[in-house]
């Protein structure tokens, strides 16, 4: 199969435009006999889920939680960036998509990233109206802030919880449609995989997650929303329950990986404590516009941090990033911490932390001001750690937090498989190889909302001809079974280890070999182990409960059966691309003051993978620049 | 640590629950709560029970999945605090801490400590909403509003859905989380078109749901993470009144 971007012709502004004016419709009689089943309901899920009913389509709902409310679009705290130009400061659509493009480091679509700015601002206008209540200005208007990678104030945000506020946007007007009867929703209910009748994915199996029961559901297409696969690393800023297995599945089936190996380290989460530890909570990088990183200048230096005074401490950001300093992108500020951590400076118990400190700020704004921005920031913070922030600095550490990688898709969020989509955080499309800061809930909300209520007609209007086949179909039956003996052979095998003692294994090597730094011994030793732990598992694994009944731990081993498997894939793309760009950081492609080395000759694609019976083949979807010529991405 | 847990188990909804004694050893205090339940689902599944099923999710005190009754009290010891934001540094060495499900009729046992809160979806479908599809929002700075408005929406807009102020209250009313809805949409302009038919559709949905009413002894935002004051039932009750008099 050949990889189809399917980008539209004609100048990068009409780009969209015109898509829109030539993509196939559908009459509202006929968006009736459509079923859409959406799997997940995070911003991505419930914003498509919601907009597909108020279109007239039958659109049925997926979430593992209780709630639609608890996805975990829910947990982003700093903002939401749009190309408003509120603040006069110099904005346009054009700039946030190169910032944009060259905050990715030149790995994603023009085309897409441009898409990505010119749809920030009605988003904005949509929220809105939905009744989110953002930052306001005394005057009204709406207020707006910074955030890392830019130089232009786009960020709206509503306390230090936009995610929770966005979402339950969301939810609200997905809540609407279920009132309506136009979304049937069912929550706690994990898909296990995924149904494909002659090349097209026409189903789901699904799991009760209240009785264990396995049930079939077939519709016209499938929209996988299931959010980021981070977990791999075991410790990481996301929701227990976010996994991977949907898109695992789907990949299994067909659809192909893109830039599997792409995934972002945060700089600011709160760091490790203990063995015990089940995740590491992030502090938004929204206080980065306010508050200060340093090290002490002096290695292994035990005294308390007000006790060392100003000139002893070292601002690496600002010493190494004068233009951006504190605000430098994720990557690099993660990168920066780690090498100050690992040359023997950084701070707190286990020595794995570096301070983020707000004494400047509260003496220049007040404490007042600073606490009216990131309340909940701080109090959170005390809550967790039992110190206060107002006091003395924040102890922060790099924490895996986004997977810009994904499931591949087309300009209109298709993957390979046609009839199966990808929207959010789940597929590779605008980010390239490092998400900006608050383009996060940006590019879910708009796949969700704008992009697929748009594209999806595109392909159903073809679909109206086919029956749907039902849910006693052969292939239903079939995949149903390989469902139900994937389950039974975990729970038989009855081993001496705990899901969660490989879990942890599994996080450790994927948090040495493929995170912040990589090299090729290092990633070709990690796949060997992984298939190790592999095969262990499925040895020695044991879980307790039943097929037939609530079983989290059940749960818990289906969704690490899955991250295993994908782990060995983010291994082999790591190791494949010799280059280092955005959050894929290759040690031995580096300048001589340790800034990444980007290799525009040999490596200016996408690396797509097919699954090839356990093994992985390499297709290429070269990117084309055609309005911005790559540049070396400079932050100083 | 050393700790003893007294924890409800129960199999399904229609069971008989009963409490279990686990003695535990090698907890932290930097561990959090959950963390500790996780300790105690490892040692389990080695021993070959059944682990015991809890809600939880994110982790960090915002979905709202958590939550659990701590020795007699919404989410533990603390005020405004979700249970996955509880260290074991808030135990001593040796402590016995019971644990049990949400007790409110709205919300159903469905295993051990996990209840069913999806009455409160339900309240939601009722008017939590702006009825306006996707795509006819108008610029957004056209609508001003006042920095007071705005933050005295997000203050109840801020809600979790936990369930902690129907589990604490003796009447396990609802009054709380529906008020904050009502409030964080009803105070914006944009919910004026819909106010009365969002206030009388989420309370009369509060009523069919069995959830009891509000006797204002402010036992819920003594453990609202969110810290929701009881002042807003008071606004929702004042605009329920000038609802149904003035229409």
């Amino acid at each position: 199969m050949t990889l189809d971007s399917k980008i539209p012709a004609g100048r990068l502004e009409d780009k969209w435009t015109s898509y829109q004016a030539k993509s196939h419709l559908i009459n509202p009689a006929n968006k009736k006999k459509l079923n859409i089943l959406v799997v997940g309901s995070g911003l991505a899920g419930a914003g498509a889920a919601a907009t597909l009913a108020e279109l007239g389509y039958q659109v049925q709902c997926f979430c593992y939680q209780d709630s639609p409310r608890r996805a975990h679009s829910v947990a982003a705290q700093g903002g939401i960036n749009a190309a408003k130009n509120y603040q006069h400061d110099g904005d346009s659509v054009w700039r946030m998509f190169y910032d944009t493009l060259k905050g990715g480091d030149f790995r994603s679509r023009e085309a897409n990233t441009y898409r990505l700015a010119e749809l920030s601002a009605p988003l904005i206008d949509h929220f809105v109206q939905q009744g989110v209540p953002f930052a306001r200005e005394y005057g009204g208007v709406l207020a707006n802030r910074s955030f890392g990678g830019v130089q232009v104030q786009r960020t709206f945000y509503a306390r230090g919880q936009t995610g929770q506020q966005l979402l339950l946007a969301a939810y609200s007007q997905l809540s609407k449609m279920i009132r309506a009867k136009k979304v049937a929703m069912f929550a706690r209910h994990e898909v296990l995989d995924i149904v494909v009748i002659q090349g097209k994915a026409k189903g789901v199996i699904a799991r009760d997650l209240a009785t264990g029961e396995i049930k079939r559901f077939a519709a016209d297409a499938v929209v996988l929303a299931t959010g980021g696969y981070s977990r791999v690393f075991r410790l990481s800023t996301l929701a227990i329950g976010c996994n991977g297995s949907a898109i695992w599945k789907a990949h299994k089936r067909g659809a192909y990986f893109a830039a599997p190996s792409f995934t972002q380290i945060h700089p600011t989460a709160l760091p490790q404590t203990s063995e015990s530890q089940s995740k590491l909570t992030l502090m938004s990088e929204s206080l980065r516009n306010d508050g200060r990183i340093w090290v002490p200048k002096k290695k292994d230096d035990n005294r308390q941090a007000k006790d060392i005074p100003e000139e002893e401490r070292d601002y690496y950001l600002e010493r190494r990033y004068p233009s951006f300093g504190n605000l430098a992108p994720r990557d690099i500020a993660s990168r920066a911490a780690k090498e100050r951590i690992d040359a023997g400076y950084g701070v707190g118990q286990l020595k794995n932390a570096v301070y983020l400190d707000f004494k400047h700020a509260i003496n220049k704004l007040g404490k007042d001001v600073i606490q009216d921005k990131y309340g909940n920031l701080f109090s959170m913070y005390e809550k967790i750690t039992g110190i206060n922030a107002y006091e003395e600095p924040m102890k922060i550490s790099p924490a895996a937090h986004f997977s810009m990688g994904g499931l591949w898709v087309d300009y209109e969020l298709m993957t390979s498989i046609p009839g199966l989509y990808a929207i959010g955080e789940c597929n590779y499309s605008d980010h390239g190889a490092n998400r900006l800061g608050a383009n996060s809930l940006l590019q879910t909300s708009i796949d969700g909302y704008f992009i697929l209520p748009n594209t999806i007609n595109n392909y159903l209007e073809g679909e109206l001809k086919e029956t749907r086949p039902d849910v006693n179909h052969p292939e239903f039956v079939k995949v149903e079974d390989e469902v139900k003996s994937q389950i039974g052979k975990i729970l038989a095998i009855n081993g001496h280890r705990t899901t969660d003692d490989f879990h942890r294994e599994l996080g450790k090597v994927m948090w040495q070999e493929c995170a912040m730094s990589r090299n090729k011994k290092g990633l070709e030793k990690a796949i060997l182990q992984i298939k190790e732990i592999k095969d262990a598992f499925w040895k020695e694994v044991k879980v307790t409960g039943h097929d037939n009944e609530m079983n989290p731990e059940l749960e818990k081993a289906l969704r690490l059966a899955d991250f295993i498997e994908l782990a060995i894939l983010m291994c082999t793309d790591a190791l494949e691309r010799n280059e280092s760009c955005g959050a894929h950081f290759r040690e031995e492609y580096q300048t001589e003051d340790g800034e990444a080395m980007r290799n525009d000759e040999d490596y200016k694609y996408v690396s797509v993978w097919e699954y090839d019976a356990g093994d992985f083949k390499l297709h290429k979807e070269v990117l084309e620049f055609e309005y911005v010529q790559p540049t070396v991405r400079s932050y100083k | 640590m050393k700790i003893t847990f007294k924890i409800w188990r129960q199999e399904g909804a229609n069971s008989e629950g009963s409490f279990k004694t686990y003695d535990i050893d090698g907890l932290t205090e930097d561990m959090s709560f959950l963390e500790a339940l996780d300790h105690l689902n490892e040692r389990l599944v080695l021993k070959g029970e059944k682990v015991v099923a809890f809600d939880h999710d994110c982790r960090e005190g915002i979905c709202g999945q958590c939550g659990v009754f701590i020795n007699g009290r919404a989410h533990g010891p603390h005020d405004h605090m979700t249970t996955c934001q509880l260290h074991m540094r808030s135990f001593k060495d040796g402590e016995t801490i019971v644990v049990e499900p949400y007790r409110a009729g709205a919300f159903p046992v469905v295993k051990d400590l996990v209840v069913d809160r999806t009455a409160f979806d339900r309240i939601i479908e009722q008017g939590a909403y702006i009825t306006a599809k996707t795509g006819t929002a108008a610029e957004a700075n056209a609508i001003l509003i006042p920095k007071e408005v705005a933050d005295n929406s997000m203050d109840v807009a801020a809600c979790i859905g936990c369930g902690a102020c129907v589990a604490t209250c003796k009447n396990a009313s609802a009054a709380l989380f529906t008020s904050a809805k009502i409030n964080h949409l009803n105070k914006l302009p944009q919910g004026q078109p819909e106010a009365h038919r969002r206030l009388v559709g989420m309370t009369d949905q509060m009523a069919i749901e069995n959830f009891g009413s509000c006797t204002f002894t402010a036992a819920c935002e003594v453990e609202c993470p969110a810290e929701i004051s009881i002042s807003s039932i008071a606004e929702m009750n004042a605009r329920y009144v000038k609802a149904k008099l003035f229409g």
